[in-house]
């Protein structure tokens, strides 16, 4: 990825909006790699920009505390690098042909633009009164660690990586804790039936319960009713039930939208006439894009994949348009057990346990599909992952993989 | 250059033994071994990657 110099540096002026992750790196990116116009970078959250994985995890234990989860290594990184950061100001339109980005505090002009307007939590309806969380902002986990305490009843609605990982933060906390997943089998779609299996199984193992394939019928204010009748009695119930990106303020701007802010293979957004907009490129949770790696359309909503789409589109939108082709990568840390995945999960033919045994807490499984690797997953298996990284890079052959697995 | 990490940061997270095995390691131990810690330059691209891909921003490299 640090392939190619971006072209002669550019003296336009360049809108970032989105101030997380994708968003600062972009700007950061812009700079980096040669823009000597002016960088506006517009956040909607009144803070300056903060990172996300510690809010479900160190944070929300309290283990670190909120000067850590800065996006900056000190207070002036952004102004040194004559980055103009607004916070509070809400983008809520767009036109494309006149290159202006409409905001809740008035329009602002650009040469080129970089979307980074990330995703919002998705909420389930509720009754008034109900002690109900979500976890995506700042706000959210501090509010949520204050009900963290020793023998809280907690319930967790949604079994994924942000569920489940509340579910270790609370139970760490000496919290009762029941997890409540609609699905037959929690994190199927992000990896597959058997490691979705494997991974929601350090849920029992550590003493929180989890009921799988049952609906919510509604969360009241004594906790949660279930749609087989049975009540959980709870004092919080945080509703883990993904997120939606944040698309809804470019309607009717003349972009293809779906599930997310389409982009082309460079990441440059694509009009709804089908054609790649070259001053306007997406990154980070909201883009989606062809990944030609994997042949395949993605929208990834992790944190290196913010990162790396950040740098991508920045070198794209200064004339340097390569496809953007990672290896997506995310980790996962509950109960003292560290999940990672390189890869994808989706559409696979077969999954090889090369290594231990995930479903005993430590372990490496492979995904193939047709005669390649196309992803491997690891509880407690850092380096051993890592290790598969390179031939993940190179789209290797199942047959390689296993001639490295020592198979 | 230099390369410095703050273990106190540091969660082996492993993105820069992805972007450059040759200079960090994590061991099944679950720690982070700088394996060199004053690489050369042609070493660059790949160290200023891990940097870029620290999640809890432990790296620092120095002249």
């Amino acid at each position: 990825m640090t392939n190619g110099v971006a072209a002669a540096p550019i003296d336009a002026s360049f809108v970032v909006v989105g101030a997380s992750l994708a968003g600062v790196r972009a700007a950061e990116a812009l700079r980096r790699h040669g823009a000597t116009g002016s960088i506006t970078l517009i956040g909607s959250e009144p803070h300056r920009p903060y990172d996300r994985p510690p809010l479900s995890k160190a944070y929300l234990v309290g283990n670190v505390g909120v000067d850590r989860l800065s996006l900056s290594r000190h207070e002036n990184e952004l102004a040194d690098q004559e980055i103009e950061l607004r916070t509070g100001v809400a983008a809520i339109g767009l036109h494309l042909r006149d290159r202006m980005l409409i905001t809740s505090t008035g329009p602002v002009p650009f040469d080129r633009l970089v979307i980074a307007t990330g995703t919002s939590v998705r909420r389930l309806p509720h009754a008034e009164g109900a002690p109900v969380f979500v976890l995506r902002t700042l706000e959210d986990s501090t509010a949520l660690q204050a009900r963290l305490t020793e023998g809280a009843r907690i319930v967790v609605i949604g079994a994924g990586f942000i569920g489940s990982e509340v579910a270790a933060a609370a139970k760490a906390k000496g919290g009762n804790v029941t997890v409540v997943e609609a699905l037959p089998i929690p994190l199927e779609r992000q990896l597959g039936a058997d490691m979705g299996r494997a991974c929601s199984l350090l849920h029992e193992r550590n003493g929180v319960t989890l009921l799988t394939g049952v609906g919510v019928a509604s969360i009241e204010p004594h906790g949660v009713e279930l749609a087989d009748g049975t009540t959980l009695p709870a004092e919080t119930v945080v509703v883990g039930v993904g997120v939606s990106p944040n698309t809804e303020w470019l309607s009717g701007s003349g972009l293809s939208l779906g599930d997310g802010v389409q982009c082309d293979a460079a990441c440059r957004v694509i009009d709804d006439q089908g054609q790649s907009v070259p001053h306007v490129v997406a990154c980070g949770d909201v883009a989606r894009w062809p990944n030609e790696l994997f042949d395949e359309q993605m929208r990834v909503e992790h944190w290196t994949n913010a990162v790396e789409m950040a740098d991508h589109a920045a070198r794209t939108l200064l004339g340097d348009a390569q496809p953007f082709r990672p290896v997506p990568y995310f980790w996962s840390d509950q109960y003292g057990t560290k999940i990672q995945f390189l890869g994808r999960a989706t559409g696979f033919d077969e999954v090889l346990v090369v290594d231990g045994d995930p479903s005993s807490g430590a372990g490496v499984a492979l995904y193939r599909r047709g005669d390649r690797l196309v992803g491997a997953l690891g509880l407690n298996r850092i380096k051993a992952v890592m290790g598969y990284r390179s031939l993940l890079d190179n789209a290797a052959s199942w047959a390689a993989a296993l001639e490295k697995a020592g198979i | 250059m230099k390369i410095t990490v703050d273990f106190d940061r540091c969660q082996s997270n492993a993105l820069c033994m992805s972007a450059a095995p040759e200079i960090f390691e994590v061991r099944d131990d679950g720690f982070l071994y700088i394996l060199v810690e004053e690489p050369g330059e042609e070493h660059r691209a790949k160290v200023d990657e891990a940097v870029m891909l620290c999640p809890t921003q432990a790296i620092s490299v120095s002249a």
